[in-house]
């Protein structure tokens, strides 16, 4: 027991919770942004594997790793204007097209791979973001190792919550945003287009989900293989309504199951075999499902989530 | 000076004809009253001059300049103000982003929210409308967000402000103080368009009337030169005759339900906390309230929709054990739901389907009890549906395509057929025609003759007074002591909704000192 709890007192321990949140947290941003305007993106799952490959590939084409990122977010933002054409414009399910979304970006993502890459046994690697030395800083004891030893990606990703909170709840555009999800009437009777106030939030969102997913292929490895989201899509779907709806809770729940997952790996090593390691891969997924039970209940969703907005129709 | 001129608007939906030609102007400083049943295209109207729908053919005038369709920020900017009959307002928002939402550009990097409220205060001292900004709008009264729905119009800038069926969810004091704004705004030179089927608000508050029966203009009269018969002709385009209530001897009672308690969820008020009231034989009572403080709970727990948390309901004397709709049914309740489309039918079923489903395996519509016996069911509804004039081009239709007032018939022909002893009526007349609404109440009276008792649930007070027996007041989930309708005004139920349940009692210990 003392072994499980001296894991936390590893700087390796905190470095990995912050190299794993990182996707989340985009991913998590994203759809609150897009839930936050009334919209449910279930293609989070695919957007984030398409924006994990188009980033790689950009930069395995002799791009930049940075406009790479911009690739991606272009990448995301197409996807999410394809999902808006269908939840927003024509007010079909949002479940039915976010799930074609996702079947749809993932199944593109494997073969636009496989187009430019035929098959080979080592799998075909760019060089990722590096870990910036940042002086004095680094070179503390533990918290160096745990906190200022990251790529600069790492920071761009908890840099972002700030800003989006900034935005969301400090602009008119925020506010617009926050009311589309609320009650799209009360946009359209102050003459703002609720269409084009909820398609903008849709494509911002899916643009930090592509992002989110290419920090996997550009920050934390240097390849792209098949089935690499493995339901972080899904995870970040679950976190916001962990999250409440709120950008920076969102940022403490991204953190909290990476914390769970990146102990569940060191879990591993000290109980020998005793407990089947499977044990230790279904707890972070466990602890969310409880700390979703308690924290989900108090949950205030956005009210017309789910509910299509159709311009002209009888009132 | 003219301020609008509304030219030739006509606007279809599939084949209604909502708007049929209709012009109108409206002057500085006027208040100009639209009149019409529900369905007589005043909203529809309103929406094409704010924006919201796209008229198929004519145009509008605003200060002389012709508006572009279809565009509601073109119609805030040139000056007009709406207040929606829902509230266009999000709840979980505060009352300042509410309002100030629209009037700065999207792409503005910062929100300023400090001179903002200033000058919302200032329009709040202007117009002597009091509001708290910070508030979240979930947390303030309907009262209150039709006020704060006022000064957002006012905050745009608005010279014409619309106000459609602004008084259905008001108590008759909150009408009086609305009325004293909407004076102020007149004097200061705004015009107003107030969209109403009560007449007696219409004759106190207007300059002039507009009448609109199914899509088409058809009168214009000053208010000095109107009256309440005169407008209610005009409205429904004959002669209504009302019907004849009889006073009767209420017998035993049928429903009694003692201190009954509804829990509202952890962290909630309770919906009901502790209500009695007894509902006799041939008697209807009426129940008075602002929407939202715990008819649908009661509504629900009379239906069998809803178990009481504490306390107990007793039918005809027996403890209910089973709260279900159908034991319900079994035991001679009939209930005539708030909302007809959610809980009345089911839209896309058949007319007969609707017909027969509160006789769920009774022979012989079921053979075995079990299963449907076509023919039979066909004949049954077509009894029902001659005998209560439903009027549908065959009974295989869907439910859904039936007007308002044919769907309440077939619902009151569903309930009263298995002759209850108590019906539930709840809101029966909302949203229909004066016609549809007549033979509704015939309908009620008919059955409190022949010994049912009735629970009439109403927002209109005109209604209660017409029908009921006795009246009680429901506030925040409290209910008063039945008062006799003989011995209370309009104005004391209005004091008992806002809250002073007590007022009532006060009333009858004067009655008999």
């Amino acid at each position: 027991m003392s072994d499980l709890l001296e894991i936390f007192l590893t700087a390796g321990f905190w470095a990995a919770t912050i190299r794993i949140a990182c996707p989340l947290i985009l991913g998590t941003i994203g759809e609150l942004i897009c839930e936050r305007a009334g919209v449910l993106n279930l293609g989070i799952e695919g957007i984030m594997t398409i924006g994990a490959m188009s980033g790689w590939m950009w930069v395995y084409q002799g791009g930049d790793l940075w406009t790479g990122l911009m690739f991606a977010a272009f990448i995301g933002a197409l996807f999410g204007l394809l999902h808006s054409l269908f939840a927003v414009h024509l007010g079909l399910s949002q479940h039915v097209s976010g799930i074609g979304i996702t079947m749809l970006a993932s199944s593109l993502s494997f073969f636009v791979f496989r187009m430019m890459l035929p098959s080979s046994t080592t799998p075909p690697k760019i060089v990722p973001f590096r870990p910036i030395n940042i002086p004095g800083l680094s070179d503390m004891p533990f918290f160096g190792e745990a906190i200022f030893s990251h790529t600069p990606m790492t920071y761009f990703c908890f840099a972002v919550v700030p800003v989006v909170i900034y935005v969301l709840y400090r602009t008119p555009v925020g506010l617009a945003v926050r009311m589309a999800g609320e009650n799209p009437m009360a946009v359209e009777a102050q003459g703002i287009n609720v269409l084009t106030v909820r398609t903008a939030a849709v494509a911002t969102g899916s643009a930090f989900m592509a992002v989110g997913g290419a920090y996997l292929t550009m920050s934390a490895f240097d390849a792209f293989y098949f089935g690499m989201i493995n339901g972080r899509g899904w995870i970040c779907v679950a976190l916001v309504i962990f999250a409440s709806w709120r950008p920076g809770k969102a940022l403490l729940g991204a953190l909290l199951f990476a914390g769970l997952d990146a102990m569940q790996v060191r879990a591993q090593q000290f109980t020998g075999g005793l407990i089947p390691y499977q044990f230790f891969l279904m707890l972070p997924y466990v602890l969310s499902i409880a700390a979703m039970i308690v924290m989900a209940r108090r949950a205030q969703y956005p009210k017309a989530l789910l509910i299509p907005f159709r311009r002209g129709e009888r009132i | 000076m003219t301020v609008l001129d509304i030219k030739g608007i006509t606007k279809s939906f599939g084949s209604l004809v909502a708007n049929d030609n209709i012009s109108l102007t409206l002057s500085e400083g006027e208040v100009l009253a639209l009149l019409g049943e529900n369905g007589a295209g005043k909203t529809t109207l309103m929406n094409i001059l704010f924006g919201h729908y796209v008229a198929d053919q004519g145009e509008i005038e605003l200060f002389g300049t012709r508006l572009m369709p279809g565009a509601t920020d073109a119609a805030i900017d040139a000056g007009v103000g709406m207040v929606h009959q829902h509230f266009t307002l999000a709840d979980n928002l505060s009352v300042l982003e509410n309002i100030v939402l629209g009037t700065e550009p999207l792409t503005s990097w910062k929100s300023n929210t400090a001179q903002a409220k200033i000058r919302l205060a200032a329009l709040a001292e202007e117009f002597g409308m009091h509001i708290e900004p910070d508030k979240l709008v979930a947390d303030i009264s309907v009262g209150e967000r039709q006020r704060v729905e006022i000064v957002k119009a006012l905050y745009r800038g608005a010279k014409i402000l619309i106000l459609d069926e602004p008084t259905a969810v008001l108590t008759p004091q909150e009408v009086d103080s609305l009325f004293a704004t909407l004076r102020t705004m007149v004097a200061r030179g705004l015009s107003i368009i107030f969209i109403s089927h009560k007449l007696h608000e219409i004759l106190a508050i207007s300059d002039r009337v507009n009448v609109l029966r199914r899509g088409c203009m058809v009168g214009e009269i000053a208010t000095k030169d109107a009256n309440r018969d005169s407008l209610a002709e005009m409205m429904v385009g004959r002669e209504v005759s009302r019907p004849k209530v009889e006073h009767m001897e209420a017998g035993a009672p049928v429903v009694e339900i003692d201190n009954v308690v509804v829990s509202g969820g952890r962290g909630h008020k309770p919906l009901l906390d502790g209500v009695s009231l007894s509902i006799h034989k041939h008697e209807i009572v009426g129940l008075a309230g602002v929407a939202g403080n715990g008819q649908s709970a009661l509504g629900d727990l009379l239906s069998g929709l809803r178990a009481p948390t504490s306390g107990s309901v007793r039918i005809a004397g027996d403890t209910v054990k089973d709260y279900s709709a159908r034991s319900f049914i079994a035991t001679g309740i009939g209930r005539i739901p708030e909302d007809r489309h959610a809980k009345g039918v089911v839209g896309d079923m058949t007319v007969w389907e609707n017909m027969i489903s509160e006789n769920l395996r009774e022979k012989p519509l079921w053979r075995f009890g079990r299963i449907i016996d076509f023919d039979a069911c066909r004949e049954f509804s077509r009894n029902l549906i001659e005998h209560f004039d439903v009027r549908c081009k065959t009974m295989e239709m869907p439910t859904k395509q039936l007007s308002g007032g044919n769907m309440q018939k077939l619902i009151l022909a569903r309930t009263l057929q298995n002759e209850p002893r108590f019906i539930l009526a709840n809101q029966p007349v909302r949203g229909l025609d004066e016609g549809a609404i007549a033979a509704v109440h015939e309908r009620l009276l008919a059955a409190k003759r022949a010994g049912a008792g009735v629970l009439l649930v109403s927002e209109d007070l005109d209604e209660l007074f017409a029908l009921a027996d006795k009246i009680v007041v429901i506030y925040h989930g409290n209910i008063s002591e039945p008062l006799s309708v003989d011995e209370v005004t309009a104005q004391d139920i209005g004091i008992m909704m806002a809250g002073d349940l007590g007022h009532g009692k006060n009333l009858n210990r004067a009655g008999v000192a």
